[in-house]
């Protein structure tokens, strides 16, 4: 089977985030960069593919020169081989821009099964994956909590407000992957060692014959207020629980 | 001259980090009040190539350089001293041990089985009565028919409870003094071979240190490492990479030491401040960030010399001596600043401090590290 998996570097969440002094941008020079989380469970999930059924793994990345490392890890981990696209043009794009520029890049491959993270942990956008489902004309699924692969199709269990759905879909397909889909395995040693020697394949958006333009704006950014102190009640039970339900209701709105 | 991480290196220490977090640090405080040995931490370790870090891949090994290595030992030094050394050990004396002294035929038959764990290993060469002099050591290795026999105790062996093989320097020659030393790969389950009780130490509680003594132990032609009589250039020089090996361990204790204290002198208030915001408490941090940052710069500069080859008696020597003094005031600093919490159990410091003192006295005292660097500067 022929897996592509889509990835993206974000900073790390536990990073401190600062602005640029113009409210443009997050400033992401000294911050510490990781494979976005969610994609992690979708590059284990197509390792484990491939160790189950065979055929090859491919990482895909828009973004960067930063973004290598990224698309080391994965590599690392066990994917077989890169395409990664490196333009300086693309450096603007919104989410469906992105997604716009990775299906150009899957359609010059023919993939079985294309996956990726259900968000990335930096704009939370949520829109990466089913765009290029759409591009594609591909079936897709989203949030997967567990994938099977038998007889050409997928079969994804996905939680949606207090149920459990299967869905049986007909490859090739895009799914988006969810927290509890699988622990996604450390890279090992030999693992780092052999991806700076696995295939990387750098395309340009002159390469995919595409100049697109950013179809939503971003005007500004700012931080969220700091949080607030806590209040601590005070006095007899019975009325620190009348007093919580009155602060709730009225203060908070949160009943 | 490139003070930066490369890539690969930063792939290394994120994967090292990301172990250490996820399967290391939730259980270090528990091994170290249970004294339990890392057995499950260690099968996963093998899985991801760290018992064969920097064992070429010809052998099954990672195939790592050493500032690699390096770089995982203050990683993991940082969340169990104890984890670091029993790993330290391994990699750094027993596989080091062969990979520079080893022929050929040996290498092929040990390093595949150290490199993927099937075997752990252990270094006796410390007697109960040779520590810094280990030159007068005494255990006797007695040519016989076949190969030798030895006889004679060895002490403070790391891994020693549980090791499977170890590299043991016996005396083949009584009268030639250290040029009557030689060295033998030998099966720590032999016929002879007797592991002690467990020492009762201050800290690296989850790590086995035990005295091992020897009755009539035969050891094959096949498994004297390097040249008979030869032995004690080859302690010497597997000492030197230890030496950089524990200073790494020393670097991540320390680091450990000062991460506790930010965060805790961040949220801990007293006088309606947060006591980050006191001189004291600043001088504190700033001296231990200053002397970690120092500490690291002698050993990755002493671990790329070693990876490239070049002799680094001197700086190896130095990396040890700082790190670990270093590590000793940041321990120190940490508890001051935790206050009477910094004292009990419940506060990681506590532990920090007590693993913190032996890498001043292990693989070579800071006394000898002295003498060392003083002996370099004479010869240059």
């Amino acid at each position: 089977m022929k897996i592509a998996v889509l990835v993206k570097q974000v900073a790390d969440t536990a990073a401190k985030i600062e602005l640029q002094p113009d409210g443009s941008a997050v400033k992401l020079d000294d911050v510490q960069k990781v494979l976005n989380p969610y994609d992690e469970f979708a590059v284990e999930a197509a390792i484990q593919l491939k160790e189950k059924d065979g055929g090859e793994v491919t990482v895909v990345n828009v973004g960067p020169d930063s973004a290598d490392e990224a698309v080391k890890t994965a590599l690392a981990m066990g994917c077989d081989r890169a395409v990664v696209l490196r333009d300086g043009e693309a450096q603007g794009l919104d989410p469906a821009g992105t997604a716009a520029v990775l299906a150009a890049m899957l359609a010059r491959e023919e993939f079985d099964l294309v996956l990726c993270g259900k968000q990335a942990v930096d704009d939370d956008a949520h829109l990466v994956g089913p765009a290029v489902a759409e591009r594609l004309d591909l079936p897709v699924a989203t949030f997967a909590t567990s994938l099977e692969v038998a007889d050409g199709k997928a079969v994804v269990g996905r939680d949606a407000d207090g149920i459990r759905e299967t869905l049986a879909v007909p490859l090739p397909a895009v799914l988006t992957c969810q927290k509890g889909l699988n622990e996604p395995r450390y890279p090992s040693l030999p693992g780092i060692m052999q991806a700076a020697r696995k295939p990387k394949d750098v395309v340009t958006l002159a390469d995919l014959g595409m100049n697109p333009e950013p179809r939503v704006a971003r005007q500004g950014m700012t931080l969220p207020p700091p949080r607030a102190e806590g209040k601590v009640l005070s006095g007899e039970i019975p009325d620190q629980v009348k007093e919580l339900v009155q602060l709730l209701r009225n203060e908070a709105r949160a009943v | 001259m490139n003070f930066q991480l490369s890539e690969q290196h930063r792939l290394v220490r994120d994967m090292a980090r990301d172990f250490a977090a996820g399967e290391i640090a939730p259980h270090a405080e528990e091994m170290d009040r249970t004294h339990a040995f890392p057995t499950e931490i260690l099968e996963k370790a093998k899985g991801l190539g760290l018992l064969g870090i920097v064992v070429p891949e010809e052998y099954g090994g990672a195939g790592m350089d050493f500032l690699s290595y390096i770089i995982i030992l203050e990683e993991i030094g940082r969340v169990c001293a104890s984890t670091c050394v029993i790993l330290s050990v391994h990699n750094t004396l027993f596989i080091g041990g062969l990979l520079k002294f080893g022929s050929e035929e040996q290498k092929r038959a040990w390093l595949p089985r150290a490199a993927s764990g099937e075997i752990l290993g252990a270094y006796l060469l410390t007697e109960p009565g040779a520590g810094s002099d280990a030159g007068s050591l005494k255990l006797r290795a007695k040519k016989v028919e076949g190969g030798w026999r030895l006889t004679g105790s060895k002490s403070f062996i790391t891994n020693g409870g549980v090791a499977s093989h170890g590299i043991v320097y016996g005396r083949t020659d009584p009268e030639a003094g250290t040029r009557g030393i030689s060295a033998f790969l030998f099966d720590m389950d032999a016929e002879g071979v007797t592991r002690g009780a467990e020492e009762k130490k201050m800290g690296l509680n989850a790590s086995s240190t035990v005295q091992v003594t020897f009755e009539d132990v035969f050891v094959p032609e096949e498994n004297l490492l390097g040249e008979e009589n030869r032995g004690f250039p080859v302690a010497m020089e597997i000492l030197n990479a230890g030496r950089i090996g524990i200073a790494a361990q020393a670097l991540g204790i320390a680091q450990a030491a000062l991460d506790e204290s930010v965060a805790y002198s961040g949220q801990r208030e007293q006088f309606g401040t947060t006591i980050n915001r006191f001189q004291s408490i600043q001088w504190f941090l700033s001296e231990m960030a200053t002397e970690i940052e120092a500490a690291r710069l002698l050993i990755y500069r002493a671990a790329v010399a070693y990876g490239e080859g070049r002799r680094v008696i001197k700086e190896a020597a130095m990396a040890k001596l700082f790190a670990s003094a270093a590590c000793m005031r940041a321990v120190d600093k940490a508890v001051q600043i935790h206050g009477g919490y910094g004292y009990t159990r419940d506060y990681k410091v506590e532990r920090l401090f007590r693993d913190a003192k032996v890498t001043e006295i292990y693989e070579g005292t800071s006394e000898v590290q002295r003498i060392v660097i003083a002996r370099a500067l004479a010869a240059s």
